[in-house]
């Protein structure tokens, strides 16, 4: 009698049903991010000494490219209280409630430790480990500490993207190398004036949403600043593989035409400031950022390939 | 109503079963080019004579 009791005053139990499309879960992979880690990937794995069967290089980039996609799923699983706030990332699978928090997390995990292992076995597990330190990086440091207690988040959390061409690197050749190095310093020095260029005309998203990127802690001066700063110290970063004879004279100019044009953009946020034509010259800025790392990682490519056409390797 | 209700269990909408299709395909797919890429990957690793190694 009281078990039956007991059953009757039983609160029915809450059953979520998944509303997830397919295009939702290639959605918390990030493929935008995706796609940069996929090329600067090619580039570490191509330009690196020693030799990997294309089937096999297909498949470590495929596993980086995952391992990549898996960071992206678990941020967006540990974020998705902050991104239900910011009108960029609102619309994002978990806080729109077409992706269960758990669904993601199991996701990501899933996609964490399937990259690695297969890349290990495929490729070496030196370049497994890095891996799997890119994904810890981006998720633990990154996006479960750093993000929301400093305005130096992005400039750490930076290392998590910078890492890709070092794993590609690492995957053909076994080792990592000085000029792996470099390919990883171009992209850490790159981040600040490409994500302070975003954060410029979206610092109220951020403030909403609690996160302390620069403009909201230091001020939008402040933050043109610093972008200007870390342009000057990328330029001469983006030639340091030709300055160490690592590359040809196409990579020198294409660096230096480059890094002056992120210097000469910074320089006008700088000079416009708070301006309407300021926002517009910082999107400008972003925009110009993404085709640098693409212009400066394709000219790397095509001077080995010259170079080893060169050499008679090709 | 309610007991039909715990007879039938979840009921799913036509478009939460469309979506729950369509992830099943994408899961099979992917574990097919899994299969085929371990396949593929196998045979560039180890070559042709696989199968003809001591044991």
């Amino acid at each position: 009698m009281t078990d039956v009791a007991a059953d009757e005053n039983r609160q029915p139990a809450v059953f979520a049903i998944s509303e997830a499309a397919v295009g939702d879960y290639v959605a918390l992979m990030k493929p935008r991010v995706m796609s940069l880690v996929v090329f600067t990937a090619l580039v570490g794995l191509m330009v690196a000494p020693g030799h990997l069967h294309p089937v096999l290089g297909f498949a470590a980039l495929l596993c980086i490219s995952i391992g990549a996609g898996a960071a992206g799923a678990l941020n967006m699983w540990f974020d998705a209280d902050v991104d239900a706030v910011m009108s960029r990332t609102a619309r994002r699978p978990i806080p729109a409630g077409r992706v269960m928090p758990q669904e993601a997390l199991a996701f990501g995990m899933t996609l964490a430790f399937g990259s690695v292992a297969v890349l290990g076995l495929v490729a070496n597990w030196l370049a497994a480990a890095l891996l799997a330190f890119t994904i810890f990086f981006y998720v633990a440091i990154y996006t479960m500490r750093l993000k929301r207690t400093t305005p130096q988040n992005i400039v750490i959390g930076g290392a998590a993207g910078a890492f890709p061409p070092m794993i590609g690197w690492a995957a053909a050749s076994g080792t990592v190398g000085l000029e792996s190095v470099l390919l990883f310093l171009i992209i850490f020095f790159w981040t600040p004036p490409h994500f302070w260029a975003l954060s410029l005309w979206r610092a109220e998203d951020y403030a909403r949403a609690g996160i302390p990127m620069l403009p909201v802690v230091a001020g939008y001066s402040e933050t043109r600043r610093q972008i200007l700063l870390y342009s000057m110290v990328l330029a001469p970063v983006g030639a340091l593989p030709w300055l160490l004879g690592y590359s040809g004279p196409l990579y020198g100019a294409t660096a230096i035409l480059a890094g002056a044009a992120m210097v000469w953009l910074s320089i006008r946020i700088k000079i416009l400031g708070d301006a309407d034509e300021g926002d517009r010259a910082a999107k400008r800025l972003f925009g110009v950022s993404i085709l640098y790392l693409f212009v400066l990682f394709t000219a790397l490519l095509i001077d080995d390939r010259l170079g080893a056409l060169g050499r008679g390797l090709l | 109503m309610d007991d039909k209700d715990n007879e039938n269990g979840i009921v799913l909408t036509e478009e939460q079963k469309r979506r729950r299709r369509a992830r099943s395909i994408a899961i099979a797919l992917a574990l097919g080019a899994l299969v085929l890429l371990f396949y593929v990957v196998t045979i560039v690793k180890l070559g042709p004579g696989v199968l003809q190694r001591p044991l």
